[in-house]
């Protein structure tokens, strides 16, 4: 009796034991909170990753950030105009209601308010015309070809749930009237918030009735914004959270050499770049007057010279950068081997300078953020030297983002000389990188508002406005490429490199790290 | 009595607006908030019906006239980053920063008094010295750096303590959140409480040496040693007490400092106070955060004066006859 009580409590302790061993918890800790739970109200990298756990949109990127298919199962181009959508059955929103096409012309109408920071994902659509249930269309005023590109990040909120709780806008900034979409969700997502303390933790679970087969083993996650790099590396390091992004470079070998923790790097999409003024005819803060340097292809080519990208990469990004030759990320662009750099040669860079009627360089001034890329105002302190090795002496004024931003815009008065700034093509596409950075700045026609070298090429803008309706991808591979062998050979901005993302994980997390840093948890398995 | 307090708060509006229409010249040199917003390939037409909307085009005079009306009714507006109403977003944090600020003004008090009294009676041993030397840290060592070396030590090395947050909270009726109900909590808020705490806790120990030196040098004290008190009486009853104004003083205003300047506490071990939403602010030029914020944090070093000002009467019975009307 006794023995067989004991057998029945070791059975009970195992068993037990066994239940606990089935809880897989992911505490993941990041630099900020979410801005909101709102889907369309914030244009924000950070806030639409982690709410594409939560939502989801038409088309769904995979690890790879090649499409694949979320809320919509196939997709065809009907018509130059109509692009035809079919939507998937049986899927289900947190709150239990059935996901179908009315879901999807209501999230349009959300979405096409001026409250909604994301009204640019569907801008140029004239009118979505509901088929049947599960059959959309989409009408366009011009042909579109990159239509869903951006939609991996446009949820699809439910219409009688938002009817119901008052959620039918984004809070409207001009009233003040909340949505109560800001602090409550209900999308169709693989996770869905059970406790949310703004600032402080919000806590996720798997959906029991996520269309998709779950890869992850999780049971739960707990995500906890910690701001200071510092504290968030020692969190780490503690054991206190088991995942942590960004990890900053100088902190990447402590984490490494730490037992049970490594940093996960990868290349990001971002490229980072220098840009110049070629508009005005007097180039400010110089001591050059009444022409522009940089006016002169020669000059433009003595910077590129200049510049040795490989001691930014080995000092001052510790090797954790790629070097690029070409605005987009070789990620993103196919053909973007046939690029290749113009070579380090301090030499070369004196001569061309010395051709253009400057042999003994100029003064001018640089302008860049300290606190937007990795490290900008060491690289921009790198280039400023590497500069006066060639006799270009340049003083620098690094400042904050917010006030950087202000100054070099054209309503700022575009105040610089020349600069450092990085790009990522929401649309993940060349033709996002050529229309916003490398056209002819017409306000009017909303070309080139970017394109702060002022950079002017007709047949350039031409190119990008036949990429822009262009459906066959080898032919407009070819034009894309075209346009950037233009702008590159004509030097219009000297591109730099993409810097690298920087994850930092205890040992037993498996995850997927995105080249767009977003983090889906539906990669993630607990040993 | 009455009539003081009335004449004291009147003098913390005037305060307020003035420290109001200062933030407000500041904000101009901070850069653009609309960019803080939107994503980067935003079009400028678009951006500049957010900037209208927001009402950043009209002069700064009427921006500054709405802000004081609307605050006026306590409507400090929405927040532009975060698109909730600016009142919710500081009460919600307001629990954590007033509980760090008086559990660290605690410690430090608690500390400072027994450890400046006794540097002070014994000035030449060994140990009040050594008292005196470790104090220097506190002074010099700026915050931030002491708070991530307690991290470092305590959570990284030692494993004892959390690196940040609040640990597990408790709300009280009325919407208090507290975390000195929880073990978590009272574990977590150890560190930021003391790396917050250490300035305050050496300025005042060092003062209440300083002070109990000069007192006990005076005659009274000698008369009341040649009566033949005992040395507890004399120390305690008649030589602290002589020292209390000018601390209850500087603690008063320490007080303010202490809530005010938890940002970089709160910022360095993740605290959920007010202080980090400032901090955020500034960084996204989030204007009606921070305009709040800064009318909230003059309006308590006001009220702090005035609660000084009132504990002047009680402890100090000059000051009492003389608010009395007595001639001299």
């Amino acid at each position: 009796m006794r023995k067989a009580f004991t057998a029945l409590a070791v059975a009970a302790v195992v068993a037990a034991s066994g239940g606990l061993a089935e809880a897989k918890t992911l505490k993941w800790g990041f630099q900020t909170d979410t801005t909101s739970l709102d889907p369309h109200a914030h244009n924000v990298t950070f806030t639409l990753g982690f709410l594409g756990n939560i939502y989801e949109g038409l088309v769904r990127r995979d690890a790879d950030l090649k499409f694949e298919p979320g809320l919509a199962t196939k997709w065809e181009n009907l018509e130059p105009t109509r692009w035809r959508f079919h939507l998937r059955k049986g899927v289900k929103f947190h709150n239990g209601n059935d996901f179908n096409a009315d879901d999807v012309l209501f999230s349009y109408e959300r979405t096409n308010n001026e409250d909604a920071n994301l009204r640019g994902r569907v801008v140029g659509i004239k009118e979505v015309v509901k088929v049947d249930d599960y059959t959309v269309d989409f009408i366009t005023e011009k042909p579109n070809p990159i239509i869903y590109y951006e939609w991996d990040t446009w949820f699809i909120m439910d219409k009688e749930w938002s009817e119901e709780k008052g959620a039918t806008t984004p809070t409207n900034t001009s009233t003040g009237v909340e949505s109560y979409a800001a602090h409550h969700e209900n999308g169709t997502g693989a996770f869905t918030i059970t406790e949310r303390q703004t600032d402080v933790k919000t806590v996720l679970v798997p959906f029991k009735d996520w269309w998709d087969k779950p890869q992850h083993n999780l049971t739960e996650v707990i995500m906890t914004p910690i701001g200071q790099d510092a504290t968030r590396v020692a969190a780490l390091l503690s054991g206190e959270v088991d995942m942590v992004y960004p990890v900053p470079v100088q902190d990447i070998k402590r984490v490494n050499s730490n037992d049970g923790t490594s940093v996960l790097v990868g290349p990001e999409l971002r490229t980072i770049f220098l840009f110049f003024d070629t508009f005005r005819d007097e180039l400010l803060y110089s001591n050059v007057k009444g022409k522009n340097p940089f006016k002169e292809l020669k000059v433009r080519q003595a910077v590129y010279h200049a510049i040795d990208i490989e001691a930014i990469k080995k000092k001052i990004m510790r090797g954790l950068s790629d070097p690029s030759a070409i605005m987009i990320s070789p990620k993103l662009f196919d053909k973007s081997e046939g690029f290749t750099r113009l070579p380090y040669d301090r030499s070369k860079a004196k001569a061309l300078l010395a051709e253009a009627g400057y042999p003994d360089g100029f003064e001018t001034r640089m302008d860049c953020p300290n606190d937007r890329y990795v490290n900008d105002e060491q690289i921009c302190q790198a280039i400023v030297s590497m500069l006066a090795k060639v006799g270009i002496k340049s003083s620098l004024v690094a400042q904050p983002k917010a006030k950087y931003f202000a100054a070099i815009n054209p309503k700022g008065g575009s105040d610089y000389a020349f600069g450092l700034l990085g790009w990522t093509p929401g649309s993940f596409d060349s033709w996002n990188v050529l229309f916003n950075l490398l056209n002819t700045p017409k306000p009017d026609e909303g070309r080139g508002p970017y394109n702060y070298s002022g950079y002017s090429n007709a047949r350039v803008d031409e190119l990008t406005d036949m990429i822009g309706v262009e459906t066959d991808k080898a032919k407009r591979d070819a034009m894309i490429e075209e346009a950037f062998k233009i702008s590159t050979s004509e030097v219009a901005t000297v591109p730099l490199h993409q810097q690298a993302l920087a994850w930092g994980k205890r040992d037993n997390i498996e995850l997927k790290q995105r080249a767009d840093n977003q983090f889906r948890f539906y990669y993630v398995n607990v040993k | 009595m009455v009539a003081f307090i009335l004449r004291r708060l009147a003098q913390s509006i005037l305060v307020m607006l003035v420290v109001g229409l200062v933030a407000f010249f500041m904000f101009q040199f901070l850069g653009d908030p609309v960019n803080q917003m939107v994503g980067v390939d935003t079009p400028i037409a678009e951006r500049e019906a957010l900037r209208e909307r927001l009402g950043l085009n009209d002069p700064l005079i009427i921006r500054f006239g709405k802000f004081v009306v609307n605050a006026a009714q306590l409507e400090f507006g929405l927040s532009y980053q975060h698109k909730s109403p600016v009142t919710d977003l500081l009460l919600e944090r307001l629990p954590a920063t007033i509980e760090l600020s008086m559990v660290s003004a605690v410690i430090a008090f608690a500390l400072a008094l027994p450890a400046g009294v006794y540097t002070g009676l014994y000035r030449n041993r060994w140990s009040s010295k050594a008292m005196l030397t470790l104090s220097l840290v506190g002074i010099s060592v700026p915050t931030f750096l002491i708070g991530i070396l307690f991290i470092y030590l305590f959570a990284v090395v030692l494993g004892w303590l959390p690196s940040f947050g609040r640990g597990d909270v408790v709300t009280l009726p009325g919407g208090w959140t507290t975390g000195l109900l929880t073990t978590s909590g009272l574990k977590a808020i150890i560190l930021p409480a003391l790396t917050l705490g250490l300035f305050t806790l050496t300025l005042i120990m060092r003062l209440i040496r300083a002070e109990m030196l000069e007192v006990l040098r005076t005659d009274y004290i000698k008369f009341a040693r040649a009566r033949g008190l005992t040395n507890r009486a004399v120390n305690f009853g008649h030589a602290l007490k002589n020292t209390l104004v000018p601390v209850i003083t500087v603690t008063g205003l320490l007080l303010g400092n202490l809530i005010a300047f938890a940002i970089i506490t709160e910022s360095v071990f993740q605290w959920p106070g007010m202080g980090r939403l400032f901090l955020q602010s500034i960084q996204e030029v989030d204007l009606p955060v921070m305009s709040a914020y800064l009318v909230m944090i003059s309006f308590l070093f006001v009220v702090l004066n005035l609660v000084v000002d009132i504990l002047y009467y009680v402890v100090d019975p000059r000051l009492r006859v003389e608010g009395h009307g007595g001639g001299h």
